[in-house]
């Protein structure tokens, strides 16, 4: 599960595949609302792994 | 921009500075503890805060006033580059869900306040503490000058010159930190943030409406920077790629090393109350974005403005009525004063326990490190005000600029011990000053600019200039440990 994390790094460090202005969506070019859906997107991939991971011992 | 003051904005202006105020001076009793007589309570606002106290803590002195000014500044001076807090806020946040929590556990177990404590605790090393300790201090300082420069944007905006407004708001702070500790930006950050959402989800639904909406904002941005050319644009140029991708990278490793951010970390309840925050602190790199976009609005508008820095205020000046600029300005100005009181505490911390502890009073009581942090952070605020009133501002950017790449030298000295103790002392000692020397060295030669560049087959690589002196850091801190490892194979005892 803890790779589900590296995944944000990959699609924004990786600047080449999103540097275009098409397809634009709701007068956002591509490279606008690429960025910004990865917000929620990194959000959800968290909680993802925050659910499975093992709780931590109570002190 | 007129110069005379806008009355209805310096009222609601007013106001709102007042009401933060009183929430400042009555914070000190709010989940009360002993404020004064131990560093955890003052410091650490008792190390209880929960998942929404933490959320708008960190919220609120992560993305600083300053962020609200400089970013769509930035956008609106160069295009899609400028961008990169964007995709930096969003991969910090991994970062902190992955390693945060277990410097959270290791800081709770053994009563540590600032990074540098928990670097003396796992190495037991003077020297790599103090090195860790003054490079925070060194890097905060101008970071809380830029807050003032933020604030002094907006209060120049309400039409009100000099310095004297700028020093009363200062004095105020300093006061309220002063008596109430890390309560009073916790408890101002819920309003300044909710302030802040307000005015950032009204100006980006209202002023494409007025302008023609998103579609005619990027065009305006577009003919804008066609006509300008060079490396501006709404995409980025070929050769501006890596320096992107490596300036959100470097900036995203070196956030949650900074004294203010960390103090955020070790006053969380739980490292369960970090992980959830890793999750819902992403809410406001939305906001960032959405706040960049400013930046273009500016050209839809066709603002005319004498600094970049200037392109926020006047925007809202131009678009809304007195009453909701007041509003705006407002909410930028509160936003200066969380993250500098928050920073003045962390460097505060850090003075206290790991230069006055460690080399003056060994054994100070825990109510005389609560008195000489609280005496600290008067003198951290008095340094940075001087420091924005008697020098260029220039300076402070940077000094800023120069900041962010020697406190991401302190990441391994930080991070690395949570996993292995492999490295040893001495070396992430020399790779710490191999890369802050390497990385002032070439940032100075390129006239400060934070990139670097290598060539490698013929092909020119232009990269972030911290990132870079990272590498050489661990790189440096690695074969040090090996050789230092064939020399004295006993390493220093470590108190368990």
């Amino acid at each position: 599960m803890w790779v589900l994390l590296l995944l944000p790094f990959v699609g924004l460090l990786w600047v080449p595949f999103y540097n275009f202005q098409e397809p634009a969506l709701l007068g956002f070019p591509f490279f606008y609302w690429y960025q910004l859906a990865w917000v929620p997107i990194s959000s959800l991939l968290i909680w993802l792994v925050y659910r499975r991971r093992t709780p931590d011992e109570t002190p | 921009m007129s110069d005379q003051i806008d009355w209805i904005a310096l009222a609601v202006f007013l106001f709102f500075f007042l009401l933060v105020t009183v929430i400042g001076f009555f914070a000190a009793r709010w989940k009360s503890g002993p404020v004064s007589e131990h560093l955890d309570e003052w410091g650490l606002g008792g190390r209880q805060f929960g998942t929404w106290i933490t959320w708008f803590l960190v919220g609120g002195d992560f993305y600083t006033a300053y962020t609200v000014i400089a970013v769509p500044a930035l956008v609106y001076a160069v295009g899609a580059y400028g961008f990169f807090a964007l995709p930096y806020t969003i991969i910090v946040y991994p970062f902190v869900f992955a390693v945060m929590p277990l410097l959270w556990k290791v800081a709770h177990a053994n009563g540590h306040v600032t990074a540098a404590d928990v670097v003396h605790g796992t190495y037991n090393s003077r020297s790599l503490e103090l090195a860790v300790a003054i490079t925070g201090l060194i890097a905060t300082m101008p970071y809380i000058a830029l807050q003032l420069i933020g604030m002094g944007v907006v209060i120049k905006a309400i039409g009100l010159t000099g310095e004297l407004p700028i020093v009363a708001a200062f004095v105020v702070l300093a006061l309220y930190t002063y008596s109430s500790g890390l309560r009073a930006p916790a408890l101002i950050a819920f309003v300044k943030d909710i302030m802040i959402y307000i005015v950032v989800l009204v100006a980006v639904v209202v002023v494409p409406s007025k302008l023609g909406g998103y579609g005619a904002v990027f065009a305006a941005a577009n003919d804008a920077f066609a006509a300008k050319g060079g490396a501006t644009g709404l995409i980025l140029k070929p050769a501006q790629m890596l320096p992107y991708a490596t300036l959100a990278l470097g900036s995203a490793l070196a956030a949650f090393m900074y004294p203010h951010t960390l103090t955020g970390i070790f006053a969380s309840k739980s490292a369960d109350t970090i992980r959830k925050n890793a999750i819902l602190l992403p809410a406001y790199t939305l906001l960032l974005g959405l706040i960049a976009l400013l930046g273009y609005m500016a050209y839809a508008a066709h603002l005319n403005v004498a600094s970049n820095n200037d392109v926020v205020p006047t925007l809202f000046k131009v678009l809304f009525p007195s009453w909701f600029a007041g509003f705006a300005f407002s909410a930028i100005a509160i936003g200066a004063l969380v993250p500098a009181a928050v920073m003045s505490i962390g460097a505060a911390n850090l003075f206290t326990r790991n230069v006055w502890k460690s080399y003056i009073d060994p054994n100070i009581s825990h109510a005389g490190e609560a008195s000489v942090a609280k005496i600290t952070s008067l003198a951290v605020k008095v340094g940075a005000l001087a420091f924005t009133i008697f020098l260029p501002t220039q300076y402070a950017l940077d000094l800023q600029l120069l900041g962010g790449l020697w406190i991401l030298q302190t990441f391994p000295a930080l991070v690395f011990g949570l996993f292995t103790r492999w490295f040893r002392a001495e070396g992430l000692l020399l790779g710490w000053a191999v890369g802050i020397v390497w990385g002032s060295w070439t940032a100075w030669g390129n006239g400060l600019k934070p990139l670097a560049s290598i060539d490698l087959g013929g092909t020119s690589y232009v990269f972030y200039v911290g990132l870079g002196a990272l590498i050489l850091n661990i790189v440096v801190a690695a074969v040090a440990t090996v050789v230092v490892g064939l020399l004295s194979p006993r390493r220093a005892a470590v108190p368990s």
